[in-house]
């Protein structure tokens, strides 16, 4: 089998979850009063969930364009990490395919191409290339493809589900399984714990501050705890 | 909801932003290494500043006005809990949500 067609095949089962949270963002899009041509530039622009949550919310909330971009990038940050941890297995593409692969780089083509690149250590850079673009396939184009469906069926569903409430029991769900070490426990009680503290600070900056002694309070544990699980 | 040259820029921005965040290492630092405080500081950014962004919409739901309410509250905790123990992020969303529709439906 091709390493695109193993990949593809890999990234398949990513499809249940890119669905639903794409159509969620096009709905709450549409909700929030954004036209498609705008819902769908988020998709295709940024291509980033939790980060095109994080600024609808905050332009709905009229916060300064400032803090909706800084807030936004913030929550991104952890694609400078992914960025780091793949450049050993495709530093050496050319400059515009490692381009390409820093677009698509999302939280599970990331995952799954690393995971199998640690398991199957023996592929060369055009096969590492040709797997990620192959787990590409079923994840980035499909989150085009439903944020748009989303936006189009938005305004059939009924108000009062408990929609309000998607955005927070998704982005939990996808905590859960990142609280892996001690240190990342106490990154994550810490952010909570500041960010309920500074929710008075205007405009969700609050968040930042949250972010990043969570940061800080996870670094220090790692150091003093070790890194194991 | 702000104006629409407003929303384009902040789609801009953010498209740039978050490239220049994925292709910083990718496309300039090759396989040079990294200074390890930096990167034991980008470990925790994710599971940091997601559950920042939530807590104070748990605690104090927009659709109840900022009043804690005990369907949503149970509802996160049990989403957490279930993607913490099995690790999948399916099942913590389908339990969260089974739990906030079902508590709502009874309260």
């Amino acid at each position: 089998m091709s390493s695109y067609w193993r990949g593809l095949r890999d990234g398949a089962p990513f499809l249940l979850v890119i669905i639903p949270f794409s159509m969620l963002f096009g709905v709450l899009a549409t909700e929030a009063g954004l036209p498609l041509h705008e819902t769908l530039g988020f998709s295709v622009v940024v291509i980033a969930g939790a980060a095109q949550f994080t600024a609808l919310q905050l332009l709905n909330e009229n916060a300064p364009t400032l803090v909706v971009i800084a807030s936004a990038l913030a929550v991104n940050l952890r694609m400078a990490m992914y960025s780091a941890s793949i450049t050993p297995h495709l530093g050496r593409l050319p400059l515009w395919k490692r381009g390409i692969v820093a677009y698509f780089l999302v939280d599970q083509t990331y995952a799954q191409a690393v995971l199998d690149y640690e398991k199957t250590p023996n592929q060369t850079t055009i096969e590492k290339f040709a797997y990620f673009m192959g787990v590409m396939s079923p994840i980035c184009p499909p989150w085009y493809v439903f944020t748009v469906v989303g936006a189009l069926v938005g305004e059939t569903i009924p108000e009062n589900l408990g929609l309000d409430f998607a955005l927070p029991i998704a982005f939990l769900a996808m905590v859960g399984p990142m609280m892996r070490t001690p240190a990342h426990r106490i990154a994550a009680l810490v952010a909570v714990i500041l960010a309920l503290a500074f929710a008075w600070l205007p405009f969700n900056t609050g968040l930042l501050v949250a972010g990043l002694g969570g940061m800080i309070a996870g670094a220090q544990a790692e150091i003093r705890l070790g890194s194991a699980s | 909801m702000s104006g629409s040259t407003e929303v384009w820029v902040v789609i801009v921005a953010l498209g740039l932003g978050s490239f220049g965040l994925r292709f910083v290492f990718l496309g300039l630092v090759g396989d040079r290494a990294m200074p390890d405080w930096f990167l034991r500081h980008l470990r925790y950014t994710a599971v940091a500043v997601l559950p920042a962004l939530v807590a104070p919409l748990v605690v104090w739901p927009n659709a109840t006005d900022g009043d804690p309410d005990p369907a949503r509250l149970a509802a996160a905790i049990a989403t957490v809990s279930v993607g913490y123990l099995t690790k999948n992020v399916i099942a913590g969303m389908g339990v969260g949500a089974a739990i906030l529709i079902g508590l709502t439906a009874l309260l």
